[in-house]
């Protein structure tokens, strides 16, 4: 019963999303070479699938693109070498980080700008709220000709006694 | 027989909206008084018809009706009853549906608790209520029917997707959907102020109750969802910048800014435009949200319709709304006058920068979400955006926002001192960079990350109890003097204060589990002993389990700490014949201190003995849920405060008071 279970279960892993990625053998045995391997994974996308990097997927894509970053580690490449292999292979697409570049500029300038131009107006905003604060609206003519008359007008105290 | 008097009911609906849309928008015009008092029956029937059609969707799935075509492609006579109700929102068709009923129900609330609304104001909201209803009425019963029959009648369903069988995922679409849609109140009022051409401190507070009330819902319902995916999908994270989770991202972000802003109307009678404006935003980016979920336009886990004729119609339906409202803000906005000044140094310009903050978050998580598709269109060039780029821009972002959200607290309205603030800043500063250097000082990688990531959460904390101090004049005054200052607080108060802990609790869980994390990944045998992180894992034993729709496979482990025995865990793999899917359950020991937490992996060993295990330690991870739960509590019990009930004080709402009233003996509310 359990080994028919487990065959079933191995047979459709393939066709279900478990979203167990890296498998024990793919480890490197020196783990400070192996923490390496992960951390430049979770950078990187698993090309088929979406968003998912290459560190969380199961995909045969995904163990592939793994291959190659360990090579490359146990090869003796730096982090930076590694990515550029990497994408040298699958292109830019599998940085979940992208380059910066003119074509990329809104992107990563795109949330810095807002916060300017935002922390600008704002700026602006707040300064007119705060003469405004200062120096009441003057009267309009109409305000004025009002009080003129309301001030003309004898009070009690004004009437005689 | 059902089904069809459903189906029935919700083209009857559409009807209804058309006429609740005419009537309220011509009556809100015109002031002819039939049309006036048309919206508000036309709302209540719109939504009893909603309701009927809901009503006759889940009892065609309660009943296992497999000559239902969604039955049938949705559930399964072996589901539990909680699955099969949950199936009902567990597919495209039926989740649309439940949109509508949502949508519907909140136009009816609107229609009998504000019935003491100025009548074109209230016309106007019903009018703008039903036009939505009407687009996405339309929507479900021209694309996505979920009345239609097969024939002939199939034995048996092709069951629920066993992902979705999850107590957390069956209620984390209602909640999400209660906030998404209870948007559309707000959206409903700001369109409604812009033909009205007027905005009130009165209209702010009309406003509150319904944006208090989606943004507790979408934060409870967010919070369900990322719980959902740190324990079913496996994969040891909570939060993974997919695109349909920016998506419920979008509106909050948006929802938190119109709260804010809104307040600074209601007690300042300023910044209405921009008030007016993230009203609309926040709806539609709820709308946006549903349309990329519903589309597929950017696949993930979530989607699970994946035709272009019913993107093309939500995207229809985004377009005109989102582009009618602004033009119409464009054309009318200049209608809406300023009010009151404020000084440089006072709590409305904290408020404007946490607005322009969160603006560039929400402008941040956009742009990140769609720039793939731009960037495809535009250049034909393929760009992928995930994580590290969020964790580059919107983390700082984040960052500023902390800062700046407790200076807010502690500013008065109007006019506030650099001095006394200074002072009142004084010890929280000092705690805070106390625990952000004793943190960079302990961690070992992303020292600045975990060093920010800590100030930022304490920050929060603190500003929140500072905020509670100062108001019951803690220490300054008797215990007893405070206690009394204290329940005399008003609810909004103290909401307010739990809503920032929370987030400051909440942060704290997200830095632990994502800076500090152990993992181990192994095969193990029965028998076989596995260390992490001071823990010692033992692996016992490996058993099948029957369950009720599923066979499963259960690894038992001993967990020991310090050589003593503290419990044992049974991480399991399910297998859904009918589905012919396999879904992974981890186990999970949780303490405030973190998770351990256990997930059995694929068969190894020459005789299938042995297993792959993967094993987390996620340290403080609870906090994160326990954040969640706060700001919720914090939503709730300022929604309960009762100068904000909804349709009281007739007099008092449609004069439009500049300032609330003054209770006596308090510091000036808020």
């Amino acid at each position: 019963m359990r080994a028919k279970f487990a065959l079933a279960a191995a047979l459709l892993l393939l066709a279900a999303r478990p979203a167990l990625a890296i498998e024990p053998e793919e480890q490197l045995k020196d783990p400070r070479q192996e923490a390496r391997a992960r951390s430049i994974e979770r950078e990187l996308r698993c090309v088929v699938c979406q968003s998912e990097t290459i560190d969380d997927s199961s995909a045969p894509v995904a163990k592939a693109l793994r291959g190659l970053v360990r090579e490359r580690i146990t090869a003796g490449d730096d982090d930076k070498a590694v990515m550029g292999a990497v994408v040298a292979r699958y292109g830019d697409f599998v940085l979940l980080k992208p380059r910066f570049s003119p074509l990329n500029a809104t992107l990563w300038l795109g949330p810095f700008l807002i916060l300017v131009l935002g922390a600008g107006l704002a700026f602006v905003f707040v300064r007119r709220s705060g003469a405004q604060a200062e120096a009441p609206a003057p009267l309009s003519a109409a305000e004025e000709a009002e009080l003129a008359q309301v001030l003309a007008q004898p009070t009690a105290e004004d009437r005689p006694a | 027989m059902t089904v069809e008097l459903g189906h029935y009911a919700l083209v009857l609906a559409f009807l209804v909206a058309l006429v609740q849309a005419a009537s309220g928008l011509w009556g809100g015009h015109s002031r002819n008084p039939h049309a006036l008092a048309l919206s508000g029956p036309a709302a209540i029937t719109q939504a009893a018809l909603a309701s009927l059609a809901f009503a006759a969707l889940t009892w065609a799935h309660v009943t296992s009706d497999f000559s239902v075509d969604n039955v049938y492609r949705n559930s399964n006579s072996a589901l539990p009853l909680i699955y099969r109700i949950a199936g009902v929102w567990g597919n495209h068709e039926g989740s649309m549906l439940l949109w509508i009923w949502t949508l519907s129900l909140l136009g009816a609330l609107v229609a009998v608790i504000d019935a003491t609304l100025p009548p074109t104001l209230r016309a106007r909201v019903l009018g703008v209520q039903a036009l939505i209803a009407v687009g996405f009425i339309g929507f479900s019963i021209f694309t996505s029917n979920p009345f239609g029959r097969v024939f002939p009648t199939p034995a048996d369903g092709m069951d629920l997707n066993p992902l979705l069988q999850d107590p957390g995922l069956a209620f984390h679409p209602p909640f999400l959907y209660l906030g998404f849609v209870g948007f559309s109140v707000a959206f409903s009022f700001g369109v409604a102020a812009l033909l009205e051409g007027r905005v009130d401190p009165a209209w702010a507070r009309w406003v509150r109750p319904w944006t208090l009330g989606a943004w507790t819902s979408l934060t409870l319902g967010i919070g369900m969802g990322s719980a959902w995916a740190y324990y079913v999908l496996g994969w040891g994270g909570f939060w993974s910048w997919d695109p349909v989770e920016n998506g419920s991202l979008m509106p909050w972000l948006a929802g938190t800014a119109l709260l804010h802003s809104a307040a600074v109307v209601e007690k300042r009678d300023t910044l209405k435009a921009w008030t007016i404006l993230m009203a609309i935003t926040a709806f539609s980016t709820s709308v946006l949200s549903t349309f990329v979920v519903r589309s597929g336009l950017l696949t993930s886990v979530h989607a699970f319709a994946n035709d272009p004729k019913r993107g093309m119609l939500l995207l229809a339906i985004c377009l005109v709304m989102t582009g009618g409202a602004l033009a119409l803000y464009a054309v009318r906005i200049g209608a809406v006058k300023g009010g009151g000044g404020f000084q440089v140094v006072s709590r409305e310009s904290a408020l404007v920068l946490n607005n322009v903050l969160l603006t560039a978050l929400l402008f941040t998580v956009a742009i990140g979400t769609f720039w793939p598709i731009l960037a495809q269109v535009l250049f034909s060039q393929p760009v992928s955006v995930g994580a590290p780029y969020y964790v580059r821009t919107a983390v700082p972002l984040g960052a500023l926002l902390a800062l700046f959200m407790t200076l807010g607290v502690l500013i008065p309205w109007k006019r506030g001192d650099v001095r006394s603030v200074g002072k009142r800043l004084r010890s929280a500063a000092a705690l805070t960079l106390v625990a952000g250097g004793v943190t960079f000082w302990l961690s070992g990688e992303s020292k600045l990350l975990a060093a920010v990531g800590m100030a930022m959460a304490v920050w929060m904390v603190l500003g929140a109890l500072g905020d509670v101090a100062l108001r019951t004049k803690l220490f300054a005054v008797t215990p007893a003097e405070s206690f009394r200052r204290a329940r005399g607080l008003p609810r909004s108060a103290w909401g307010g204060a739990l809503a920032h802990a929370g987030l400051g609790v909440a942060v704290l869980g997200m830095l632990g589990t994502s800076l500090w994390k152990v993992e181990a990944l192994t095969v193990m045998r029965p028998g076989d002993t596995l260390p992490l992180a001071g823990y010692s894992l033992k692996f016992d034993a490996l058993f099948d389990r029957a369950g009720g729709n599923y066979q499963s496979e259960v690894g038992h482990f001993t967990v020991s700490h310090g050589g003593k025995v503290v419990g044992s865990l049974e991480p399991e793999r399910r297998w859904f014949p009918v589905a012919k899917q396999l879904t992974t359950l981890a186990a999970n020991r949780l303490t405030p201190a973190g998770d351990l937490y256990l997930v059995l992996g694929d068969p190894r060993g020459a005789n299938n003995e042995a297993r792959v295990v993967r094993a987390y330690r996620h340290p403080l991870v609870g906090f994160i849920w326990l954040g969640v739960l706060i700001m919720v509590t914090g939503g709730a019990v300022s929604l309960s405060d009762g100068r904000y009930r909804l349709g009281l004080p007739v007099r008092r709402r449609t004069v439009s008071a500049p300032r609330p009233p003054a209770e006596p003996g308090l510091v000036p509310a808020e």
